[in-house]
């Protein structure tokens, strides 16, 4: 229990709303390459174990778990997938270096939505079979339901959300591979089209392309490879049901941020995680969610969450930033690879390399990931600077 | 490393077409697991669970689906995928729960329904094929084993018959299995003469298509202590997966087996194993399979395998008994699930509870393994009392 787990190295590739120049796999290759330079140049050969986090649907491949090793350098390593987001992946990476069997494990994850003819219709796959997918509709009604109903428990108001979006497009400005950084009006978000009632097409967040490979590393080796070193020093994951009409606090609050932060704030001795923690990657796949996954983790009471961001408590400038990289409005959704690019910002502002975007004086960050409708599955880090 | 017990099993018919749903099913394996050893859903902390193609069941993110069916509602709940291999990856998985110290109870469910795939699971498999070398050439699964079984076939010099045999064998002990497919004992000339699929590939040779789920529990060492006094420790767990492009490898040789066999053998500090591990559960979708496997594993010398399975080597009462469960051929091959009952296999012939199928000899070390993908990833389990 006692072995600390740092993240030694960190690469991405892609990061476009289409990369005709890449096929997933290359891009993976890429990326893995950067990993590697990125941890001192260590060979593959030397790595004890990979886990990849993928979809066979989002991939149009059975069994995805076929292509992972080759263009990671793991042709006949221990390798395995993990049909989740990719922070569980890097769950099951972090959980393989504390059994004492690996030491170095690396973690991947990717996203070639661009590939997809119809990602709305995947995602109406994903629902129940009986019950919900006969409706034929369009998947978003889920998070239709869902931002009304909190908005209604919380008192939280649309255009609260909408501010989400401003924020977030704007800090995406500053961030070079971000795709959708943009300076927006109020109205231009509250007066869009609508998917479905309340949520605007500019609450959603985009598509993106993309690849990150992140390497894990054991204490005692963590320090050989790096000199700079991110200590993992808690994880959380949690799933409440994927059926709309059994979760047990109904739609509008989202239980599995709350047990995913209660795990990894008790793994990483947090008790006011407002106050230890000084800036988070929050998942904002929707508007909403960011002002909901805000409270369910703990950083602030129910109904706050929008109150206080109006008052700039979390823009780069204020008490706690959040999304300072521009989140998923801003820089563009990865999906299955979601969480490692919480994961990245985060690492990025904690080494101190976050460029324009850098938060002064950063020790220990907030990266939080869900999963997407129709799902109830989140999984949170407290990363930090210090072991 | 922090020990890691298995205290429960359990494991639901294995049949052509369930009328049951896959949540369902894998609420019944979890419901008898936990029931065996007198636990509710409360004690447990996690689930590890798997099942294989999404596409069998026509759902995108099954593992999201299945949650509420095994028991990980509002729980941390982690679904792990290797394709075939998956059954016996989930208790690897389930072992990194535990052994890393992050939680100590963890239920490991495996579940697959593979009748609701029309007209027949087969026709999915195209689609793990590379879509731009392979894709086009509309490959099916059988093609590419009886490639691989006729080389090794072609090798060693072994026969037809020789590899019926293991159909006949591991469908005799299944016999004794209370979750098996089948009710009648076969001959080599059944085998020989049933349908051909793909040369050398005929009907029997093949394990069936079933529907089922496989529970286990596993437990830190202090839990274990409080709960039974007859607890099976995971010795050593490895896995290894080989490059995707198959036909690039000579398919005689299982390596992944090797590598992954050897990193659990290092982990559970076993040199010699075909003289240390008492009982073998390779996993067997086609006769030739387990005697492949077995070679890598190392329980069996390459290109003498054929002789010991016909002096008797591998029978029940034999030294080193071979799928005494039945395996997929013997008991049926619900993928994810067919894996996970090899495990539950080894718990109840090392606790001595396996009724009429029971390895004589008080065994007291054992092994299971399973493979997947496109010929390319195994993973093993070693346990002991």
């Amino acid at each position: 229990m006692d072995k600390k787990v740092a993240i030694v190295g960190l690469g991405y590739s892609g990061f476009g709303s289409t990369t005709p120049d890449l096929s997933y796999r290359e891009m993976i290759f890429e990326a893995a390459t950067k990993c590697y330079q990125d941890a001192g140049g260590i060979h593959p050969q030397s790595i004890d174990s990979f886990v990849a986090s993928s979809e066979d649907f989002m991939e149009g491949i059975s069994i995805a778990d076929e292509y992972v090793p080759d263009q990671l350098g793991a042709v006949l390593k221990p390798v395995h997938s993990i049909t989740g987001d990719s922070l569980q992946g890097l769950a099951s990476a972090m959980m393989q270096i504390k059994t004492g069997q690996q030491s170095i494990v690396a973690a991947s994850a990717f996203s070639k939505v661009s590939n997809l003819s119809n990602h709305d219709g995947l995602v109406t796959y994903a629902t129940d079979p009986f019950y919900i997918r006969p409706f034929n509709e369009n998947p978003y009604f889920i998070a239709g339901l869902e931002m009304n109903r909190y908005l209604h428990e919380t008192g939280t108001t649309r255009e609260q959300c909408a501010k989400v979006v401003i924020k977030n497009r704007s800090n995406a400005l500053n961030n070079p591979s971000a795709l959708y950084g943009a300076r927006i009006e109020l109205e231009d978000v509250t007066e869009a089209p609508v998917l479905s009632y309340p949520l605007g097409i500019y609450d959603m967040s985009g598509h993106l392309d993309g690849s990150i490979v992140v390497l894990l590393a054991s204490e005692e080796r963590a320090r050989e490879l790096t000199d700079k070193p991110i200590w993992i020093k808690g994880i959380g994951w949690a799933t409440d049901t994927p059926n709309l009409d059994s979760r047990i606090d109904g739609m509008g609050s989202a239980v599995y941020a709350r047990l995913a932060a209660q795990k990894a704030y008790r793994m990483a001795g947090i008790n006011n995680p407002f106050n230890e923690i000084d800036f988070a990657e929050i998942d904002d796949t929707f508007s909403y969610k960011e002002l909901q996954h805000l409270e369910a983790l703990n950083l602030c009471g129910p109904g706050e969450a929008g109150k206080l961001l109006e008052l700039g408590c979390f823009a780069p400038d204020g008490d706690f930033p959040v999304n300072v990289s521009g989140g998923s409005l801003g820089g563009g959704y990865l999906h299955e690879a979601n969480g490692l690019q919480r994961l990245m910002e985060t690492v990025l502002q904690l080494r101190g390399e976050a460029g324009k975007r850098q938060l002064h004086d950063v020790e220990t960050g907030l990266a939080f990931a869900w999963r997407g409708i129709p799902t109830a599955t989140g999984a949170a880090v407290i990363l930090s600077t210090r072991p | 490393m922090r020990k890691v017990a298995i205290v429960g099993a359990g494991m639901t018919k294995f049949v052509r077409r369930a009328l049951e749903t896959p949540k369902e099913l894998s609420y019944e394996a979890a419901k008898i697991t936990l029931d065996s050893c007198g636990l509710t859903l409360e004690d447990v902390e996690c689930i590890a669970h798997g099942t294989a193609p999404d596409a069998f069941d026509g759902l995108h993110q099954n593992g999201e689906y299945m949650v509420d069916g095994c028991g990980g509602w509002n729980k941390p709940t982690m679904r792990v995928y290797v394709g075939g291999g998956t059954g016996i990856h989930a208790v690897v998985h389930g072992w990194h729960h535990v052994a890393s110290g992050l939680f100590d109870t963890c239920l490991v469910v495996c579940e697959e329904k593979m009748s609701s795939a029309l007209p027949h699971a087969q026709a999915f498999f195209l689609t793990i094929f590379d879509s731009i070398t392979e894709r086009p050439l509309e490959p099916n699964l059988l093609w590419i084993f009886a490639l691989e079984m006729n080389r090794y076939m072609e090798r060693y010099g072994y026969t037809k018959e020789d590899m019926a045999l293991v159909a006949v064998k591991n469908k005799l002990n299944g016999l004794k299995h209370p979750a098996s497919q089948f009710t009648e004992e076969v001959t080599v000339e059944d085998v020989v003469n049933s349908e051909m699929m793909a040369y050398p590939v005929s009907r029997l040779d093949v394990s069936p298509v079933s529907d089922g789920a496989a529970a286990l529990l596993l437990v830190s060492e202090r839990v274990a202590r409080r709960l039974t006094d007859k607890p099976v420790w995971i010795e050593g767990v490895g896995w290894s997966l080989d490059t995707a492009y198959w036909a690039t490898r000579d398919l005689y040789y299982p390596r992944y087996t090797d590598t992954a066999a050897r990193m659990a053998y290092e982990m559970a500090g076993i040199r010699e194993p075909d003289k240390e591990i008492h009982i073998a559960e390779p996993y067997d979708p086609f006769g030739y399979k387990a005697l492949h496997h077995m070679e890598g594993l190392q329980l069996s010398p390459r290109g003498k395998t054929v002789q010991l399975l016909h002096d008797g080597h591998f029978d029940i009462d034999g030294n080193l008994p071979m799928c005494p469960s039945g395996g997929l051929l013997g008991v049926g091959n619900p993928i994810a699930a067919a894996g996970t009952m090899k495990v539950c296999e080894l718990f109840w012939q090392l606790r001595g509870e396996a009724d009429g199928r029971q390895v004589p000899g008080n065994p007291r070390l054992g092994v299971a393994q399973s493979w997947g993908d496109l010929m390319q990833v195994s993973s093993v389990v070693v346990t002991g009392i």
